[in-house]
């Protein structure tokens, strides 16, 4: 037994060499062939590390913007189509509350600024509050004050990007914005801590800011439809959103289906699924390259197992067991196919340092990846080897050797 | 353990089919081989002598009638246990050695003992010995293409010997060689001979054939023995 398993190490160690000589020796063919599998293994490992440090950067976003926030979306019910801001004071009085910020969202048809009219760029009505919480992006003038809100004072705060449409080489405190034709003073001038890169498609912030008041005379009503709010300190998430229901429901006079409030958690949750299928998809999109690798191996090792025929045939008079010459060709092809793996991981790995750096996501190297690409490329080879190495050995040695 | 006949054919049969008809190529052929032989089996081409040689080689086996090589019926082997009679028993030799291209000699040689699971250094060890033997001492490290046919075809006699086999099987061994090269390789042959190996050669060449202590002729796959050449 003990000799057995000698001479098959002898022999695995003699198909390593032999496939290394007959790799080397024709080296074009052997690059183009395992190229295959490389691009293959390099799209797995890049998309599977680019999506996992892409989701990996966008719940951490998430989680910055989202701790200890509820988001109230209200649909309303026929008597009652959205919340009042006497309502807001009935919710902000909740022990569970710490403060809320209302959303009120703008139909911009066009900001203009004396004769520079722009029509892409977005408002929205915030409170006093909301500067409570984000009082540092203001970089210049004044943040929103409580009279603003409750005045609805013709005041706003812009954005770089505003500042840039309007005021070159001008300070902007002072001068007045008309926001669909109506006047609006500008006191204060904002900058965003964006992330950078993705994460600020999800968080970004409007580029006029206007007292909420205004921003619903502007859209002509007095109802709130979003808001966000803002649990105090030492409350979890489950209890604020409970009390929070039992007040809305109280509003709403118990009518089904008038509001939903969402916590981050459960936005990190839906978007960590979506992240996770998306990654599963896109590996299996590139698992076909590795497939089409495959073949591209297998159909070489069948056309070195017709070349080499002779070569076959003299190793079994020689006294070649069958096992023996298909240990050789398989030997080969995964060696063949494990070259190209492990190129596939090194070019993997720089073409997802370059595309996280491009997405602004943190690189992360991905161990399961690397684990996948080189398990697969060994699969690859051993699978798509087998039927080659398998003819290889049935290959009747007198036949071999009368080809000569 | 002069006289034992460790080779015994009797009645070989060997039958092909050719599309509906059965070609016979070898037709109850007797042949006894004892150890320390050189026998020579010559025919012209066509006659079924490289059938009756793979036959022997154990790379073929026989339709019907009775093989055995030192004490074993070839016709119940299966696959693998004739390739391990190959392994231990039976040394090839080509018409055109059939040296692996990108190995050197001493690879070459070495070959048949990877197959047998022997280890580097003993396989290194044995494949050198044999080079020197057959007087490739300095060409160890050559590829086949920078040797001359004569070289190759030394190499493949060592390939041959270094699996130390009861039978070496030559099939035209100095087919694809001039006269005078051919000549020195039967005068290898001759003294491997003298040092009591078994020589089974096959060839259409009566000159060549004498060269062996013993000679059959085969002719449309019947044997008729033709009595000793030299000193038989």
């Amino acid at each position: 037994m003990l000799k057995r398993i000698r001479s098959a190490l002898v022999m695995v160690g003699e198909c390593v060499r032999m496939s290394l000589d007959n790799i080397r020796g024709s080296k074009v063919r052997s690059f183009l062939t395992l190229l295959g599998i490389m691009i293959g293994v390099t799209a797995v490992i890049a998309l599977i590390s680019t999506v996992n440090a892409v989701s990996g950067s966008l719940a951490s976003s998430f989680r910055s913007m989202g701790v200890g926030t509820l988001t109230v979306s209200v649909t309303g019910s026929d008597l009652k189509t959205g919340l009042t801001a006497a309502d807001l004071a009935k919710l902000s009085a909740l022990d569970e509350v710490d403060g809320i910020t209302p959303n009120v969202g703008l139909n911009v048809s066009s900001v203009s600024y004396g004769s520079t009219i722009s029509t892409e760029l977005t408002a929205s009505g915030r409170n006093a509050y909301y500067f409570v919480l984000n009082g540092d992006m203001v970089v210049q003038g004044r943040t929103l004050k409580a009279f603003d809100d409750d005045n609805a004072t013709p005041v706003c705060l812009i954005s770089a990007e505003a500042v840039e449409a309007f005021f070159y080489g001008v300070n902007p405190i002072g001068e007045v914005l008309y926001v669909n034709g109506m006047p609006f003073t500008v006191v204060g001038r904002y900058e965003e801590d964006t992330g950078g890169g993705i994460s600020a498609i999800f968080t970004g912030s409007p580029d006029i800011i206007v007292p909420y008041t205004a921003a619903l005379r502007l859209n002509g009503t007095d109802e709130i439809t979003s808001l966000t709010v803002y649990i105090a300190d030492g409350v979890t998430s489950d209890r604020a959103k409970s009390a929070l229901e039992d007040a809305l429901d109280a509003l709403f006079d118990f009518e089904d289906d008038t509001y939903t409030v969402t916590s981050m958690d459960s936005v990190e949750d839906t978007m960590q699924t979506m992240m996770g299928m998306m990654s599963t998809l896109l590996a299996g999109i590139a698992s076909i390259a590795l497939v089409v690798g495959g073949i591209g191996i297998m159909n070489m090792m069948l056309t070195t197992v017709t070349e080499r025929t002779v070569e076959i045939g003299l190793k079994k008079a020689l006294g070649a067991m069958p096992w023996q010459i298909q240990a050789q060709f398989l030997i080969e092809s995964f060696m063949l196919s494990m070259m190209g793996g492990l190129l596939g991981v090194a070019m993997g790995v720089v073409l997802s340092m370059v595309l996280c750096n491009v997405l602004g996501a943190a690189f992360t190297l991905s161990g399961s990846a690397i684990a996948l690409g080189v398990g697969f490329s060994a699969a690859v080879g051993i699978l798509f080897g087998f039927a080659p190495a398998r003819k290889a050995s049935r290959l009747n040695p007198i036949d071999a050797l009368r080809s000569v | 353990m002069e006289n034992e006949t460790f080779f015994d054919m009797r009645g070989i049969d060997k039958d092909y089919i050719m599309g509906d008809e059965a070609v016979h190529v070898l037709r109850q052929v007797n042949l006894q081989v004892a150890e320390g032989e050189f026998l020579s089996v010559l025919g012209p081409s066509g006659s079924g002598k490289s059938t009756l040689m793979n036959i022997i080689g154990c790379l073929d086996t026989p339709t019907a009638g009775r093989y055995i090589l030192k004490g074993r019926r070839v016709a119940e082997l299966d696959e693998r246990e004739l390739a391990q009679i190959r392994s231990r028993e039976i040394g090839f030799i080509f018409q055109n050695s059939q040296l692996l291209p990108r190995l050197n000699a001493l690879k070459n040689v070495e070959l048949p003992l990877i197959y047998a699971g022997v280890g580097r250094r003993e396989r290194r060890k044995r494949a050198m010995a044999m080079l020197e033997r057959v007087g490739l001492a300095d060409r160890m490290d050559h590829l086949p293409s920078q040797l001359s046919g004569g070289q190759q075809q030394r190499v493949a006699i060592a390939r041959a010997l270094v699996g130390n086999p009861a039978i070496l099987l030559a099939d035209e061994p100095t087919g694809a060689l001039d006269q005078k090269t051919g000549r020195q390789i039967m005068q290898l042959f001759r003294e491997l001979n003298a040092e009591k190996r078994t020589i089974i050669m096959i060839t259409h060449d009566m000159n060549i054939a004498a060269n062996a202590r013993r000679v059959v002729h085969i002719i449309d796959g019947m044997i008729t023995e033709g009595g000793g050449t030299g000193d038989a």
